[in-house]
């Protein structure tokens, strides 16, 4: 891990030429790929991607791919939360995804993009830690949420979170048997899925110039002043903010990228609800409501 | 632990204060001999130091930028700043927290006008009571400042949070620690730039914005605080 954050140099270069057509397409409310500045790509999820793992998922958005595994483990508890199970999510940008990604321990940009996951599925209790309890005092769950960004087409966060909450959903606890003070886990027989309240959904706004683009792809984000990503739980509320690059925002940009954030949100749920929350019989969860 | 009343019944907060107000702000510059720029900032019983060294060469060379400074952050927390001890090895969250002072800090220096150097800003958190990062971007403007670095504004921030189910002003632990929601803010108030934002903790849309105006009028105060401060520096030059 470095000890300091250095300006990097290899921002994603775009080519003058590119810049200039990108930059003259907004003046005309279009973009490079044909969406408007308000627009999202098409979004696809499958779950099951990788059979090993307790729950998967893998999520396209536009280019980008993401994986993310979950496995769960039986630890003893953390003595400060004897009462709560764990939730730990890394990321990684591996080099398989982009020629920009160096193979090493996460460099400070997979840390915030873990952290930032992290926090929007840990603050509204998307996942309730205080169900993963075994035995109280004795035995908790801790699930691993392991994010890998395999293809980078621009917007991470967005996939990544919609990856680690699929992935979540998906996964089936161990069978466990407890008979006097012997806790028995049969790994072998899965049963009972982890308690998720609710899905939450990240959703990124670039700026670029005076104009703002949704969910911006590879070539937008090395144009970008700066990016800002607002999470949302189904109602609707604001359950996590991350302002990202060097540039500013003013108050004006901000209220509309998040009311552009907030547009998205009804169908990044449509398509979660019929690939995730139907296929697993998950009742009672709808835009607008918890 | 059992989670304490945040607001009492006359609308006051755990230490006494309103929603709305900040907490007791000290603010130095100058601090340290051998830093280019330096300053101490203390918001209620948070207590940082930061120092800024350059513009200098930069090292290693193959890391310059050139067209522009390049600028190397480090936020630290001291093993004592914290109720346990904190191990002295960064944390994910102190690696976060760097990127986004540098990033933050970037916004504000003319980077363009020392292309192949580097600027060094290190902050050393004291003492650790909620709003560190935004006492860090404080002290680090005003060491940018205090060394001479062009810069196109100071950055003012503080953070507005929900405890109790009401909006509250600059955050103490207590809130920081069971209140529902920590929005740290930060701008460039003269140029209108919103250049640090982030929510963790949940706000309904309106909350957000009555939180966004709550922390702009903060961000007003301190921002003269600083002007003041540094003013004070360079009217005791011209006295001597």
């Amino acid at each position: 891990m470095r000890k300091l954050s250095i300006t990097p140099s290899t921002n994603h270069i775009v080519p003058l030429i590119k810049k200039e057509v990108i930059l003259s397409m907004l003046e005309r409310e279009t973009r490079i790929d044909g969406r408007k500045p308000n627009e999202y790509r098409p979004i696809s999820i499958e779950l099951g991607y990788a059979k090993k793992a307790d729950g998967s998922a893998s999520v396209r958005i536009g280019d980008t791919a993401v994986l993310a595994g979950v496995k769960v483990e039986d630890r003893e508890p953390f003595p400060d939360v004897p009462d709560q199970g764990n939730l730990i999510v890394s990321l990684e940008l591996p080099p398989i995804a982009h020629e920009s990604f160096e193979a090493g321990p996460p460099d400070e940009n997979a840390i915030e993009l873990s952290r930032v996951v992290d926090r929007s599925i840990r603050d509204p209790k998307a996942l309730d830690l205080s169900k993963l309890v075994i035995v109280p005092n004795k035995k908790v769950w801790n699930v691993w949420v392991d994010i890998y960004v395999i293809d980078y087409g621009g917007n991470i966060l967005d996939t990544s979170t919609v990856a680690a909450i699929a992935a979540l959903y998906h996964t089936k606890l161990p069978r466990v048997e407890i008979e006097g003070d012997t806790i028995k886990i049969l790994k072998e027989t899965k049963e009972a899925r982890l308690p998720m309240r609710f899905p939450v959904f990240s959703v990124s706004v670039g700026k670029i110039g005076r104009h703002l683009i949704l969910d911006p792809s590879t070539e937008e984000e090395g144009l970008v002043d700066c990016k800002i990503s607002f999470s949302y739980t189904p109602d609707l509320n604001i359950v996590g903010i991350q302002k990202m690059g060097n540039g500013g925002f003013t108050m004006a940009e901000i209220d509309a990228a998040e009311k552009v954030a907030r547009s998205a949100v009804p169908n990044l749920f449509k398509e979660f609800k019929t690939k995730v929350l139907d296929s697993l019989g998950v009742e009672g969860i709808d835009v607008g409501k918890v | 632990m059992q989670k304490p009343r945040l607001i009492s019944d006359d609308g006051k907060r755990t230490d006494g204060r309103r929603p709305d107000e900040l907490r007791q702000m000290k603010m130095e510059v100058g601090v340290l001999k051998n830093a280019d720029g330096s300053a101490l900032v203390e918001m209620g019983n948070t207590k940082v130091i930061s120092a800024v060294f350059g513009p200098k060469e930069m090292h290693p060379k193959h890391l310059a930028l050139p067209d522009r400074v390049a600028i190397r952050a480090r936020y630290h927390m001291t093993p004592f700043s914290t109720d346990e001890r904190k191990s002295p090895a960064p944390t994910r969250r102190e690696v976060e927290i760097s990127k986004i002072l540098r990033e933050t800090l970037e916004s504000s220096v003319i980077l363009e006008m020392f292309p192949r150097a580097e600027i060094d800003v290190f902050t050393e958190v004291i003492q650790a009571d909620a709003g560190t990062r935004l006492a860090s971007l404080i002290a680090s403007s005003l060491a940018l400042a205090d060394a001479g670095i062009p810069i196109k504004d100071l950055i003012a921030g503080v953070a507005v949070g929900k405890a109790d189910g009401v909006l509250v002003l600059d955050l103490n632990e207590q809130e920081d620690m069971w209140g529902e929601a920590d929005m740290p803010v930060a701008m460039m108030p003269s140029m209108g730039q919103v250049v640090l934002l982030q929510l963790n903790g949940t706000m309904s849309s309106d909350e957000f914005r009555k939180g966004l105006e709550m922390a702009t009028k903060g961000i007003e105060v301190i921002y003269n605080l600083e002007k003041e401060t540094l003013k004070k520096k360079f009217a005791e030059y011209s006295e001597e």
